[in-house]
């Protein structure tokens, strides 16, 4: 009821500042109805195919998804499987950790250049900033989870003798479970915010490359739009983990 | 040759400092097959140490522990622990738990068998219907049935019980002791127990090892209970015998003799009691 409030107070003054302001529709800010006017546009449309340049919002937004998809999976296989390990070994997490905890801080379009000048393929740096951005947060909780898991779930599949493979399917991964999924939501969420500067830097396509098309072309509407949008994604990835989360905690 | 022997065990932690503090040393404890041995002493005398060593979990600093024959050094489905805090996998309902022993123990089985076998023990601890909660769903005495019945399903050559029913209620106590001694009568499992209850013990057991406190704690004495078979708890709590025995290990633990060898504690009268013979050097 109060955000509902303050999103009709914060339009309010978006649309009375805008009114004085503008005098063309290249000066300022658009108002409120402006951008609701284009949004109505784009959303009717969206999957329209006009050229490089000329491309619906769902287009690029199924762009944009799609290398998130393609990254972020392949850096949580990666990350579940070493994080797997490493909490299993103390030696061994003891030893990479250090590494970890350099890497991890990194700006993972800090090896945009890098991977530039390896792979020779922009949309496959795109995606391995994707990746780069995922790894750490959900190496770093699995390996956190599987170390932290009670000694007494380890006794219980010592005692039963289990194979390697029911070990892991049935103790260790379910045991930790909460934490992996807590890195996988942290990650996605930041790996969705590192695609769009990764679109801006290699153009082309998907939804950061929208908004960086649409700010040269001075369409600050759009702009504005695919901003809200997004953030509207992001909230939906979000949930969707935040489901998961629920589904996979359980209570001692 | 006993069915489980545990030799001369002792148990050494190395400590943070780099000193060491030694639990307890040269266990020497026989158990026959088919027999319910307790283990009863105060905290910090190493008991339940003892008893995951006999499970394989602990490595003892000293000594070796022989089942059947064959010393042991690693965990086994021959050997299954009812946990005292049950230790049962929360992301599991009661069916999936006792599920996962029962395949692992008998893996040849097909689905069906599987399946008939997992019910039949859950219906024998009384939990039918309660099959797909999960452990948090349920009070602490259903939890530890679904704790025996994992365990009694593996049909282990060994049960150890580790402070089974500390953490539940004193009611539902007697109801579970009641049970253990049902399933251990069908099943003639050979047990161990540890625990600090001393009623418990003289109930449930054939033999009673009393543990002198730690640090380095020895085993003082072994009380026999030769109360026939089956029990029931009413009668034998009248037995002129049952009050004997429970006054002298009473006694026992409140003078804890740290001065065994010292001849401080004489027996009380008419109980049977063995002082563990030291093995030849």
């Amino acid at each position: 009821m109060i955000s509902l409030a303050l999103l009709v107070l914060f339009l309010s003054v978006w649309q009375l500042s805008t009114k004085t302001t503008a005098t063309g529709p290249s000066k300022g800010l658009p108002s409120p109805t402006a951008v609701g006017a284009r949004a109505w546009e784009m959303i009717s449309d969206p999957f329209y195919d006009r050229g490089p340049n000329d491309k619906g919002i769902g287009v690029q937004l199924a762009y944009s998804l799609g290398r998130l998809a393609v990254g972020y999976s392949a850096a949580a296989v990666v990350a579940i499987s070493l994080g797997v390990l490493l909490g299993l070994s103390p030696s061994l997490y003891g030893a990479l950790n250090p590494y970890i905890q350099v890497l991890k801080p990194i700006s993972p379009l800090a090896w945009m250049p890098l991977f530039l000048y390896t792979i020779k393929d922009s949309g496959i740096s795109a995606i391995m900033v994707i990746f780069m951005s995922s790894l750490w947060p959900i190496l770093a909780n699995t390996a956190f989870g599987v170390a932290g898991i009670k000694r007494d779930y380890l006794n219980v599949s010592a005692l039963l003798q289990l194979s390697w493979f029911k070990r892991l399917f049935a103790v260790v991964l379910p045991a930790a479970a909460p934490a992996i999924v807590a890195g996988l939501r942290i990650s996605i969420g930041s790996a969705w915010v590192a695609i769009i500067a990764a679109e801006m830097l290699i153009g082309g396509t998907g939804i950061g490359y929208f908004v960086w098309n649409e700010w040269n072309n001075l369409q600050l509407s759009s702009v504005i739009f695919a901003i809200l949008m997004t953030g509207f994604v992001g909230v939906l990835l979000d949930l969707g983990f935040g489901t998961l989360a629920k589904t996979l905690s359980y209570k001692e | 040759m006993a069915f489980l022997e545990v030799e001369q065990v002792s148990k050494t932690f190395m400590e943070a400092g780099g000193g060491s503090l030694c639990v307890f040393k040269d266990v020497r404890l026989h158990i026959d097959k088919g027999q319910f041995v307790a283990m009863v002493g105060h905290s910090g005398c190493g008991k339940s140490t003892l008893l995951n060593i006999i499970a394989g979990l602990e490595q003892p600093s000293k000594g070796a522990i022989i089942l059947d024959g064959k010393e042991i050094d690693t965990p086994g489905l021959d050997r299954m622990v009812v946990f005292q805090n049950f230790s049962l996998l929360p992301w599991m309902s009661v069916y999936e738990n006792i599920h996962l022993a029962v395949k692992a123990a008998f893996a040849q089985w097909d689905r069906k068998k599987l399946h008939d076998y997992v019910q039949r023990y859950i219906h024998m601890v009384g939990l039918a219907g309660s099959e797909h909660k999960k452990p948090a769903a349920l009070s602490g005495g259903m939890r530890q049935r679904v704790g025996l019945a994992r365990a009694f399903a593996v049909k282990p050559k060994v049960l150890l019980l580790d402070e089974p029913f500390a953490q539940i209620d004193a009611l539902t106590r007697v109801n579970i002791q009641d049970e253990l001694m049902h399933m251990w009568t069908a099943t003639q499992n050979t047990v161990f127990m540890v625990t600090h209850d001393v009623e418990e013990a003289i109930l449930l057991s054939d033999r009673i090892a009393l543990m002198t406190s730690g640090p380095e704690a020895e085993l003082a004495e072994i009380v026999d209970v030769r109360f026939p078979r089956p029990r029931i708890r009413e009668q034998v709590m009248d037995l002129p015998e049952y009050a004997r025995i429970k006054k002298h290990i009473m006694q026992f633990l409140k003078n804890n003799s740290r001065e065994i060898s010292a001849g401080g504690d004489a027996p009380s009268a008419g109980v049977l009691v063995v002082k563990p013979v030291v093995a030849e050097a």
